[in-house]
């Protein structure tokens, strides 16, 4: 009834090609972001920031690089959880070399470096492809994080082998460290994903993205009608090595504070953003918003059910947590193997027609 | 020289056990295009619940009073590995037909999960040291005559999964069950089409594949013990499976001679100069050049594609 588009005509091609052409959704989303914007900063706290907005937010924009990658160009890759390494402690050498350098800037020139290294290992993906190229791209993970260990440089030598991010402070707010206000950090850190949000969704429906797609349909095709493998491939691997890396920038310099890569970036953190794709739905903008608010909310209500509620010992509810966690990802792959994003679709397709569905 | 002997054989050892989880994945993968990473998990589950069968204090010893004799305490959780791959066809793959690829691989993962949290419920997660009677220690004329330092376990390893390379051919080119499994690999719905049920090769390969992990869950539990750590040797098999071609059981047992005695050549000669610790990426970059000059690996099946 309420969310028609009968009668909403489009009079130029601006208003055909919008990203939400119909004025429901565009008013939805208004709402929702005026919400984020001018809502929830006044209302958050340190609790609220570091257990759900940071993380939500981090992983969705890790996981708009990984959907890139694997959902629009169909190249399947482990080796997330390496790259956000390489955006950490470039953020880290960059932030103690030049002090004085905009954060901003140290955030971009930190995705700018994990571009680099990510088209370095995109390499082999020209040769390779399914899963031969996932494992090779667990290569990247593993010498990474070992990279990250041993070699003394990258964390400036320091004893226990952590970095830890220096206060960082911009227009008179700190951001960095522990005494940054939770509502700036938010705000920061939602910035950089509405930013890099609309970056991604304009990419991934252009001429770039388009062609990413005929790469994942088939690649040889799409090689006969005239994309170049060769840039569409490695194009992806560096687009979205730079959103992971500015992802892993964030969650170190900005939610974590202090890092140790082994456990800040080990195979468990590739996997996490694999899911969130997964389940989110691949090849979707939209859907590395939901699968992260997903996957960010679900450990936190399984926990506070299961020690607050039934009163189960930490240690046991951490060992259902992950049973139920492989349970849950299973029944919604069987369930719904397109991810939320396409649940969003049907409910809108309904929504349509409701309450007159025949 | 006799350093360079030793560090060989050590390494065609430390191959013999990666051979063995890696055979578990190539199962599987032929039979159903399915990459399983839960293989790993499998291993592990198999040696904690042969741990619970014959250990005193364990599952059948805290409900029926006594604890199974090692033989049968084998044959059991073989039993445990048939109905875990009957319940994963059952409750998972079946839904699951006619899924990407990468989905198939998401619920594996999920699988994972799963049974790592629930191995851990039922079993408890201490390190629990596996006894079914296999020798340890050196060879003792190897060391007394020439100086060699060969573990008794590793033999043991290697003679196991030669046998069971053998016994898999025999099963895959001589039985009834074994042709219909091969021609699913070939072919999933021209199986279908001769009247071979998916249903049922399926929970036959995974319980193959169980019993496999049982064999490598009992040699790694022998060797290091039987704990967490053991699912991720999955993550040392893979790099194996992609070097000898997913398809391949041949394949898997050559890849992973060549990946052991690569990283033990290479943690010995090129890990002091770089600082250590280098056979964690070693095996994988190891493949990774391989494959650049042969993308499917040793001996997959070439990659033809047509539009």
């Amino acid at each position: 009834m309420f969310y028609r588009e009968s009668g909403q005509f489009k009079t130029s091609y601006q208003t055909d090609q919008a990203i939400f052409p119909i004025a429901q959704d565009r008013w939805f989303v208004y709402a929702i972001l005026a919400i984020a914007v001018f809502v929830v900063p006044f209302y958050i706290d340190d609790y609220w920031a570091n257990a759900i907005f940071l993380p939500f937010l981090i992983y969705a924009l890790a996981a708009m690089g990984l959907n890139i990658l694997t959902g629009y160009c169909g190249q399947l890759s482990l080796g997330t959880g390496g790259f956000m390494a390489v955006g950490a402690y470039a953020t880290y050498k960059l932030m103690t070399m030049f002090p004085e350098m905009n954060f901003i800037l140290i955030i971009l020139l930190s995705g700018g470096i994990t571009a680099m290294v990510g088209i370095l290992f995109g390499i082999p993906s020209l040769r390779i492809k399914g899963f031969y190229l996932a494992v090779a791209t667990l290569a990247a993970q593993f010498f990474l994080v070992w990279l990250f260990n041993k070699v003394g440089w990258f964390y400036n030598y320091s004893a226990s082998g952590q970095i830890s991010a220096t206060r960082m402070v911009m227009f008179g707010f700190q951001i960095t460290g522990p005494e940054a206000a939770p509502a700036v950090k938010y705000l920061f850190c939602l910035g950089f994903v509405l930013v890099f949000g609309l970056i991604a969704k304009n990419i991934a429906r252009g001429r770039i993205g388009r062609a990413w797609m005929a790469i994942r349909d088939m690649d040889i095709a799409a090689e006969i009608i005239g994309i170049k493998p060769l840039d569409a491939k490695l194009g992806a691997f560096a687009v979205s090595s730079f959103y992971i890396g500015m992802s892993g920038s964030l969650y170190f310099a900005v939610w974590l504070g202090a890092a140790e890569v082994g456990e800040a970036f080990g195979i468990s953190q590739s996997f996490l953003i694999l899911f969130i794709v997964i389940i989110g739905g691949l090849g979707t903008v939209l859907g590395s918003f939901l699968g992260a608010a997903f996957m960010v909310l679900m450990p936190i209500l399984l926990k506070n059910f299961m020690v607050d509620g039934l009163s189960i010992m930490a240690v046991t509810a951490k060992h259902v947590e992950i049973m139920l966690m492989g349970t849950m990802i299973i029944i919604f792959l069987i369930v719904e193997p397109h991810g939320f994003a396409r649940l969003w679709q049907i409910t809108k397709e309904k929504l349509r027609l409701w309450p007159f569905p025949h | 020289m006799l350093f360079l002997a030793e560090t060989v054989i050590s390494g065609l050892m430390a191959g013999v056990m990666y051979a063995l989880v890696a055979l578990g994945f190539v199962l599987i993968f032929k039979a159903s295009g399915i990459f399983n990473f839960a293989q790993g998990v499998m291993c592990l589950f198999a040696a904690l619940a042969l741990f619970d069968f014959i250990s005193p204090g364990g599952f059948m010893d805290r409900w029926f009073g006594f604890y199974l004799p090692i033989w049968l305490g084998v044959i059991a959780t073989m039993g445990v590995m048939i109905i875990l791959a009957w319940m994963i066809e059952r409750f998972v793959l079946r839904f699951l037909v006619n899924q990407d690829a990468i989905i198939l691989f998401m619920a594996t993962i999920g699988l994972a999960y799963f049974l790592e949290g629930a191995g851990d419920i039922m079993f408890g997660s201490d390190v629990k040291p596996l006894d079914i009677g296999i020798p340890q220690g050196a060879v003792d004329f190897l060391l007394d005559d020439y100086g060699l330092y060969i573990e008794k376990l590793e033999i043991v390893a290697a003679v196991t999964a030669t046998v069971l390379v053998i016994v898999l051919a025999i099963f895959f080119q001589k039985t009834r069950v074994g042709r219909a499994l091969r021609a699913v690999a070939d072919d999933h719905q021209a199986a279908l089409s001769v009247g071979i049920s998916l249903h049922s090769i399926w929970v036959v390969v995974w319980s193959v594949a169980g019993i496999v992990a049982l064999v490598a869950g009992i040699m790694w539990g022998s060797k290091s013990g039987v704990q967490f750590s053991l699912s991720l040797i999955a993550l040392k098999a893979l790099p194996v499976l992609i070097l000898g071609g997913f398809t391949s059981v041949p394949g898997a047992i050559i890849g992973g001679l060549i990946i052991g005695v690569g990283e033990k050549l290479a943690e010995v000669y090129v890990g002091p100069f770089v600082g250590g610790a280098i056979e964690n990426w070693f095996a994988y970059v190891l493949a990774l050049v391989f494959l650049v000059f042969r993308p499917q690996g040793l001996f997959g099946e070439k990659i033809i594609e047509r539009v």
